[in-house]
């Protein structure tokens, strides 16, 4: 059996104030890496959880966002009579097509303006996105210049509450409704009439893009091969989780500088932990050698010591989390490069952060504990008794 | 058959410790110093064996080396028989912990558990399940006289306290050989007897051989037989 935790539990506990310090070094880098994965495990379910397995998103050929596409309204009939489209109650294909543009509008917290998505969308819009659900209102009646909003849009820009208007286009649009997108990707959009955005921004030749929904899976497949196929229509289908899916990229400015962050602070935090160990040695090398005459090897020694700086980490580890615990579920935006919008999406700390955040800690309290440790089983017992 | 088996440990019962010409050489700078020259002594078992002299004399070098703590630079060393410098570190440990109790001047309790949990510590190395070991480590308190002391930290404890407790963890394992480094040397008066009667008794009434390294010949007189180091060098019995 080997040295008993207990006894480096209550080492720990002995040297409170320095296992103190240590843990809070360790603690502020777990939080920073927590933050960070938590920020990306938002943005992906942002992205993730948006867009039905059976909604097909068509774009012109070589766009990679609705921004930058456009499909003439001749194409748009084409596609809405392709085979494989589900038929809404009144028999009429489930497709939309749609006008997306961004508008620049104050942010509530007088942090500046950013740039906010406009979808413009015919009723059927709301039937492709049945989990979208109102929360405050009435949707938009169609020929009139209304607006629903998001609820983070709601709640994050000036002039964007029920009853408000917004100045955008070519004139004011009342906010008549506000809806619930979960988290989603739509969460940041703000909706209106298809025609009245289309003549507002001038564009009555073609649509952003054109949504369709399939009546089962085999039929979206289908779908997407023909319109990527067929060289007259020029188009590129995608199924809508692979397009959001996509957008997850939108994060990876924040994994860079954040993985660099946490990195770099980590090895300051595993020397905080070598350093406290290797203090912990020399403080107990009479205890260390009467260990080994009591008749515990040099590994059990080593393990006893490792064991203890990974104890420390974890204690780390704890208090980072419970730093970073107030911050789950806040709610926050980023630039997303392929809309040229804002994301809103809310911190999350999942199981899986806590699993990897708890892992960090306990790499980083192997890398800070194993040289201390095997100094401590190298030592001499004859020297250590005579100390 | 008990006959033929008492017939054949009959040496080693005699002869449970024998250095046979050993030698300790330090190098410090470029000086050599003699910790032990040549020192050949018989240990008997169920002897109680004092090891006096100045300081320097090598008698705790000695106690050491017969502990496998230190090494002999010539001679030879057996304990019961064998020549346990031969083995790993790992296995040197394992023998020290089941043949070996070492008491030290300093009681060296581990300061962080309690007097329960410091003696239980070597019987956490044999195969002994958590109720034998309780056992075991109630058997080896009480009989020092401290079964009323178990969850006392050794802060909590007087130095002949400690000091007893660190004989307890000493026998726990039921070891063939008790060393003690000057046992009483951070001891009262009153203290050091009490140590010195539990050493005592350990050997007259368990048959403990114990060799105790002191420069107090009141604690001397508890012992069987007491041999003078001098300079390293073992002065004629």
């Amino acid at each position: 059996m080997a040295i008993p935790i207990t006894y480096n539990v209550r080492n720990l506990r002995l040297r409170l104030g320095a296992t103190m310090m240590t843990a809070l070094g360790i603690a502020l880098t777990v939080a920073v890496a927590v933050f960070i994965m938590a920020l990306l495990a938002g943005l992906k379910k942002a992205f993730v959880s948006s867009g039905d397995p059976l909604n097909v998103l068509v774009l012109r050929k070589g766009s990679q966002a609705e921004l930058q596409s456009g499909v003439d309204r001749e194409s748009y009939q084409t596609i809405k009579y392709l085979p494989g489209i589900a038929k809404d109650k009144a028999g009429d294909p489930l497709a939309s097509g749609e006008v997306v543009v961004v508008i620049v509008i104050p942010r509530k917290d007088s942090s500046g303006e950013t740039n906010v998505t406009v979808r413009g969308m015919s009723p059927t819009g709301f039937e492709l996105r049945p989990g979208i659900k109102l929360a405050e209102g009435r949707w938009f009646h169609t020929g009139q210049r209304e607006i629903v909003v998001s609820k983070s849009v709601s709640s994050r820009f000036r002039n964007a509450a029920l009853g408000d208007e917004l100045f955008f286009g070519k004139g004011k649009w009342k906010v008549v409704g506000v809806f619930d997108a979960g988290e989603t990707a739509a969460s940041s959009e703000i909706w209106a009439d298809v025609n009245q955005m289309a003549s507002d921004f001038e564009r009555n030749a073609a649509f952003s893009s054109v949504l369709v929904h399939a009546t089962d899976s085999i039929a979206a497949q289908s779908l997407k091969n023909r319109m990527n196929d067929d060289q007259r229509l020029r188009l590129d289908a995608f199924m809508e989780p692979d397009y959001y899916g996509e957008q997850t990229k939108s994060g990876k400015p924040i994994q860079f500088v954040g993985t660099i962050v946490a990195f770099v602070m980590a090895i300051g935090s595993c020397f905080a932990a070598m350093n406290t160990m290797y203090a912990a040695v020399a403080y107990r090398s009479r205890e260390i050698a009467t260990l080994r005459i009591v008749g515990f090897s040099r590994p059990s020694i080593i393990t006893s010591f490792v064991i203890e700086s990974v104890l420390l980490a974890l204690l780390g580890a704890a208090l980072g989390l419970i730093l970073m615990l107030p911050f789950n579920g806040l709610t926050t935006g980023t630039a997303n490069s392929l809309t040229f919008s804002e994301t809103v999406f809310s911190v999350r700390i999942t199981f899986a952060v806590l699993v990897t955040a708890i892992g960090f800690a306990v790499a980083m309290g192997l890398f800070g504990g194993i040289a201390p440790a095997w100094h401590a089983s190298r030592g001499e017992i004859l020297a250590a008794l005579r100390d | 058959m008990p006959q033929a088996a008492e017939m054949k440990s009959a040496p080693a019962a005699t002869k449970l410790v024998q250095a046979n010409h050993v030698s300790k050489i330090f190098t410090r700078d470029t000086f050599e110093v003699r910790a032990l020259d040549d020192v050949s002594i018989e240990i008997a078992e169920k002897e109680f064996l004092a090891l006096m002299g100045p300081s320097g004399s090598g008698k705790t070098t000695l106690l050491n080396m017969i502990a496998a703590i230190d090494r002999p630079t010539a001679g030879e060393l057996l304990v019961q028989g064998e020549n346990v410098f031969r083995y790993s570190d790992k296995k040197i440990a394992e023998w020290r912990n089941r043949h070996i109790g070492y008491i030290f001047q300093t009681f060296n309790l581990i300061p962080v558990l309690t007097a329960f949990e410091n003696v239980e510590l070597p019987l956490l190395l044999t195969k002994l399940n958590k109720n034998e070991r309780r056992d075991h480590v109630m058997t080896a308190l009480t009989l020092v006289g401290l079964g009323d002391r178990v969850h006392h930290l050794p802060k909590q404890l007087s130095g002949g306290q400690e000091q007893r407790v660190a004989i307890a963890r000493a026998i726990v394992t039921d070891p063939t050989l008790l060393l003690a480094d000057e046992p009483t040397g951070d001891l009262d008066s009153h203290s050091a007897a009490e140590v010195l009667e539990i050493m005592k008794r350990l050997n007259e009434e368990f048959g403990k051989t114990v060799v105790m390294v002191t420069h107090d010949p009141n604690a001397a007189a508890y012992a069987h037989t007491t041999r003078h180091l001098e300079k390293g060098m073992l002065l004629p019995g």
